[in-house]
Formats: C-alpha cells, sequence, structure tokens
C-alpha cells in the first residue's frame, strides 16, 4: 500500500495558496487594521497543512477530524480579519477562502466514505454532512458579501441577517402567528378537506365528474395574483380573504390527486371486493382510499409550499400592519433589506417544517409503498 | 339466467354449480368475441373439478360468471341454487385470483380478516378463524408480516387462507399456482389435496398445466377455443389418497394421455 493518495482538492488548495502568496498583504493599504503577519502566517500554515494531511492514507474519520478543526479555524480566522475593513479585503483573501473551502469539501467527502455499522453514526453523520455543506454556503456568503464591499441593498452577509433576526424575535413571531398560524393552517385544511370531500362526491356522482372537473382544471390555472385583490375586496384585509386565496390554491391539486387516486387501485383488488359483496363504502375505506393515499400525500405536499406562496403573496395586496407579505413588502420599501432576509428566513425555515411533518405523515401512513419499504 | 324454480329439486341438493347450454359473448370493436358457447356442466358437492385448455378456452371466464364477476349472455348457471348474483350477495364462494392480490397495507392476519370484517363477523369470532385458517396452510407464526416481506409462494397461500376464513363451501380458484416455481406448485398441491379433504369444500379449478389437473381433481373439464366450448368431461378413477408419486403411475399417465387427446380433439394444438 502506499503511503500518499490522490487529493485533487488538496493540490488545487496548495496552487491557490501558492497564488496567494504575490498578492499579500490580505487587506488593502487604506483598511482601519492591517493584517498582522502572526494571522497571515497562520492561516497559511493552517490551510497548507490541511492540504498536506488530505494526501496522507488515514482512516476516513481521522482525516474528517483534522480537516475540520483546520478548515474552520482557517475560515474563521479569515472572516474575522474582515471586521471593520468591509470591502478592503484584497485579490489575495479569495484564493485562500476558495482553497479552505476545497478543503471542506475534502472533509465532506472523507466523511461520505465512512462505512459504519451503528445507527446512531450513520444519523449522525446524516445530518453532519448538509449541516457542513450549508454552513460553507454562508461562510462563502459572508466572506464574499464582507470582503468584497457588495452593497447592503444588494444583498446583506448573513450575519447582519441573523443579528436583525435575533433583535426583532417578537416581530417575526407576531408575523408568523398571523400568516402562518391564521392564514395558511385555516386555509390549507379547509382546502384540502373540501378537495378531498368533492372528490368523494364526483366519485360516487357521474354528473359532478363529467362537470367539475374540466371546469377544475380549468380553474387551476387561475393566475393567484388575479385572485388576490378580489378576495381581499370580498373578505376584508385581514386573515380572512388570505385564507381563502390559500383554499383556492390548495383545493384542486387536492381534488385532481384523490381523484387519480381513487382509481389507483387494481382490478383485480377491486373483483376481491365484489366477490365479498363489499359495498361502495366498504370498498372506499378498505381498498380505494388505502390505495389512494400516496397521491393524497403527494397533493398535501404540493399544498404545503403552495399554501404558505399564496399567504404570503396575498399580502400584499393589502392586511392590516402584521404579517409576512406585509413585512416584506414594507421594509423593502424602507430599504430594510435584513429584515426582508430576515422574514425569507423564517418563511423558510417555516415551510420546511411544514413540508417535513407532511414527509412524516406520509411515511408513517405510506409505509407499504414500494418507495417507502424498509 | 335460470332460476331455483326452474330445476329439479333432487338436483340442486348435490349439485352445487349448474350450467345449461351456457354462452357469454364479448361485444367488442373487431365484432363480437365467442367466450363461451353451449356449456353444459354439473359441480356435484365435495368435487374438485379442474378446467384446463389453453388460453383463449374461456375457462377463466367461466369461473368469473359462477363469482358473478362476469354476465353470461344466453343460457342458464345456478349456484347453490340461485343465481350467481344472488349466490355472491349471500357469500356463498371464496375466489383464489392469479395473482396473491393481497393488500400490502395489511399484515397478514390483517389479509384474512379482511373478507371478515367485511360480512361483519365478531372481533373474538375473527381471531379465532385467523388463527385456524392459518394453520390450515401453514402460515402459523407468520401473521404478523406485511405481505412483501413473504415469498411468492407464502403469499399465495395467505391468499388462500383468505378465501378459505369465511363460511363458504364453495373455493373457486383461478391458476393460482401459474407464476410459481414447479418445486413451489408440487408442495402447494399437496398441501391443497390435504387442506381439500380435511374442509370437504367443493373446489372449481382453472389450469392450463395438464399434470396438476390429473393429480388434483376428481372431475376434469377439457375445453377449447373460439368459441370457448367443453371438449371432454374425465371422471378420474384415481383414489382420494394421493401422495406425489401416483404422478408415475401408468394409471396417471393414461389420464393424463385423455386429457391431452381431448385437447387434441379440440384443436387445441393447433395454430
Amino acid at each position: 500500500m502506499k503511503l500518499i493518495r490522490r487529493s485533487w482538492q488538496g493540490a488545487l488548495a496548495l496552487l491557490l495558496c501558492l497564488a496567494a502568496l504575490p498578492l499579500l498583504p490580505l487587506l488593502g493599504p487604506d483598511a482601519a487594521t492591517a493584517a498582522g503577519n502572526g494571522v497571515t502566517v497562520l492561516i497559511f500554515a493552517l490551510i497548507v497543512g490541511a492540504a498536506l494531511v488530505s494526501f496522507a492514507r488515514l482512516s476516513a474519520p481521522i482525516l474528517a477530524a483534522i480537516l475540520f478543526v483546520g478548515v474552520y479555524a482557517a475560515a474563521w480566522l479569515l472572516i474575522g480579519l474582515l471586521s471593520g475593513n468591509e470591502g478592503h479585503a484584497t485579490s489575495a483573501f479569495f484564493p485562500l477562502i476558495a482553497a479552505s473551502w476545497l478543503m471542506a469539501w475534502r472533509c465532506v467527502s472523507a466523511l461520505s466514505a465512512v462505512e459504519t455499522r451503528s445507527a446512531t453514526t450513520e444519523a449522525l453523520l446524516r445530518l453532519l454532512i448538509p449541516a457542513i455543506f450549508g454552513a460553507w454556503i454562508l461562510i462563502l456568503w459572508e466572506a464574499v458579501t464582507r470582503g468584497a464591499g457588495v452593497p447592503f441593498i444588494l444583498l446583506p452577509p448573513p450575519s447582519a441577517i441573523g443579528e436583525r433576526l435575533a433583535s426583532s424575535v417578537p416581530i417575526l413571531w407576531a408575523d408568523v402567528r398571523q400568516t402562518i398560524f391564521k392564514a395558511v393552517l385555516f386555509g390549507y385544511i379547509v382546502g384540502c378537506a373540501a378537495g378531498f370531500v368533492t372528490a368523494i362526491l364526483a366519485d360516487r356522482i357521474a354528473f359532478l365528474r363529467r362537470g367539475l372537473l374540466p371546469i377544475g382544471n380549468l380553474a387551476s390555472a387561475l393566475p393567484i395574483v388575479g385572485v388576490a385583490p378580489i378576495m381581499v375586496m370580498w373578505f376584508g384585509f385581514d386573515w380572512q380573504s388570505k385564507a381563502a386565496v390559500v383554499i383556492i390554491m390548495t383545493f384542486f391539486p387536492m381534488l385532481v390527486n384523490t381523484v387519480a387516486g381513487l382509481s389507483a387501485s387494481g382490478i383485480m383488488e377491486r373483483d376481491l371486493m365484489r366477490s365479498y359483496a363489499s359495498d361502495y363504502w366498504q370498498t372506499l375505506v378498505k381498498l380505494r382510499l388505502p390505495a389512494a393515499m400516496p397521491f393524497i400525500f403527494n397533493a398535501l405536499k404540493i399544498n404545503s409550499t403552495l399554501a404558505l406562496i399564496g399567504a404570503i403573496v396575498a399580502e400584499f395586496f393589502g392586511t392590516p400592519i402584521v404579517g409576512m407579505g406585509f413585512r416584506i413588502s414594507t421594509e423593502i420599501g424602507r430599504m430594510n433589506v435584513d429584515m426582508v432576509w430576515a422574514e425569507i428566513a423564517v418563511a423558510a425555515l417555516a415551510g420546511s417544517v411544514f413540508y417535513g411533518l407532511v414527509s412524516l405523515g406520509e411515511r408513517i401512513t405510506t409505509f407499504w409503498h414500494p418507495s417507502n419499504r424498509s | 339466467m335460470g332460476t331455483a324454480r326452474e330445476m329439479p329439486v333432487n338436483e340442486t341438493a348435490s349439485s352445487v354449480v349448474s350450467a345449461r347450454r351456457l354462452g357469454l359473448t364479448f361485444e367488442t370493436n373487431d365484432g363480437p368475441v365467442h367466450a363461451l358457447s353451449d356449456v353444459d356442466l354439473e359441480v356435484k358437492r365435495g368435487d374438485f373439478v379442474s378446467f384446463i385448455g389453453p388460453s383463449g378456452c374461456g375457462k377463466t371466464t367461466f369461473l368469473r360468471v359462477i363469482a358473478d364477476l362476469e354476465k353470461a349472455t344466453s343460457g342458464e348457471i345456478t349456484v347453490n341454487g340461485m343465481t350467481p348474483e344472488e349466490a355472491r350477495k349471500s357469500r356463498s364462494y371464496g375466489y383464489v385470483f392469479q395473482a396473491p392480490a393481497l393488500y400490502p397495507w395489511r399484515t397478514i392476519e390483517k389479509n384474512v380478516a379482511l373478507p371478515l370484517e367485511i360480512m361483519g363477523y365478531s372481533k373474538a369470532d375473527r381471531d379465532g378463524r385467523i388463527q385456524r385458517t392459518l394453520e390450515l396452510v401453514n402460515l402459523s407464526g407468520f401473521g404478523k408480516k406485511y405481505p412483501w416481506q413473504l415469498s411468492g409462494g407464502m403469499q399465495q397461500r395467505a391468499s388462500i387462507a383468505r378465501a378459505l376464513a369465511f363460511d363458504a363451501d364453495l373455493l373457486l380458484m383461478d391458476e393460482p399456482f401459474g407464476a410459481l416455481d414447479e418445486i413451489v406448485r408440487d408442495h402447494l398441491n399437496e398441501q391443497l389435496l390435504k387442506l381439500w379433504a380435511r374442509t370437504e369444500k367443493t373446489i372449481c379449478f382453472v389450469t392450463h398445466s395438464i399434470p396438476e389437473a390429473v393429480y388434483l381433481s376428481t372431475r376434469i373439464v377439457v375445453m377449447s377455443p373460439r368459441p370457448g366450448r367443453v371438449t371432454d368431461i374425465i371422471e378420474s378413477t384415481l383414489p382420494r389418497e394421493r401422495p406425489l408419486d401416483i404422478r408415475e403411475t401408468p394409471e396417471f399417465l393414461a389420464i393424463a394421455h385423455r386429457v391431452r387427446e381431448g385437447l387434441r380433439a379440440g384443436h387445441s394444438y393447433e395454430e
């Protein structure tokens, strides 16, 4: 066995360090504080050290641990240099950020290669790898916006967004309550339930099936932006008009999916029910609805994101002085871009939690489906 | 469709299925297809009747007419002295399909419980029946498994248990072992005979395998295609007790030969 292995990320990182050397110092001449020689040497040492270690034939967990520590220390020092010196990073700064990002890549690929039989380690790895990945998106975002001095209005650094998020928790919470717990949740439940019940009625009554479904497809193409102001006219400025928009948005995906799901059971399975002289409702509850569950959950997942979009967009057209859509539209007008981003982050988080809960419900309910079997 | 009133009393007593000049024509875009034509047949209580013939001979269609999954277009048929529809509504038969058709969201136990739930058996009665029928098909201990965790042969046995769980004394089986390999099929054939002896059910069994038909049946109905009709009905002379190696006896081979002759007479080998 050879003692070294190939590591193109390591090689490229070394080249980038080499390229950065003639471009030193790390901060421009008119920066408030100069980059100390000690810090610069330490950053180089960390990155070059990590790159060299990545060539060594070490076991994957040890390699990953060393890279993890080295890479984050380097990134921490690099971003630390920027405080007070925004926009003064020289072209030596960015090759070093890129080099440490490459080493983080190496770290993730070392972690991905770890083979484990323990379930907890497996679960830990499943969380750790995307966490490192996500952290690096934020680090690169932070380094680029602050290093190159991107105007705050265009793109604030994540640290500023985080600060704004932490300092306006009460406002954000009020917005979440108004938009998600009132408009989205009410509209989602009523819209999905109405779609489901209508699907069952359409299945039972041929007149509805032939008349309503084609019209349903037409109505599902309604542009939401056009409907929202009308709903505000009808149901007033408060959350009820937003819930109405959400109901309209979620109704048809549920209707169409449930109708498709109800015909998903096989001919043989239906013949079986017929041979038992099973009545309509028994067949529905014991065969057709369970078989339709994957379709119904598909609609629930689509609707979980549609509902959030619908409620936020509908708030652009008139709302009391609270709500996520209201906050986004007013704060952008006041140039408080960090607040807009904080609101976006909260919406993304809420949407992910919502989607995650529905997916969890799906895994529990349709464990038998070939795509979920364990 | 015939009614019980038209049948002589002594015949309905022992006759489970009785067909007179039964015909079924499917109307298709390419014109009428005569799936069954002039089928006359009596199935007596306790019989094991096999239907054999090439594909398209109407053997499955005939079984589906008995089960009221298809309607005959001419002639008469009674099942337990009733029309097929009445017989289906009074739950007088269990049907085993070509595939197990178990519901993947139910455990084996719950799959066997399905007809019992629909027919309104009590919880205690259901539990007893599930245990008994699973024992009957040698699946005790697999009740908590899901269908997709079992092999094909075990799944088909579970579907037989499901058809046996309620009180129907007629069992209709449509090529139940057609999709299984020969070793599993031999084993299941042997088990089916034992089960038939223990439960004293009347069995109508569709197959396209000559050895399977001869090994299992008390009567073999040979059918031929276009239009689907009965060409020969063979009474088996084999004893009711049949070990697997009976299939090498001259008596067995003679019956198999007669089945083959019947198929040839119906032009089943021509193409």
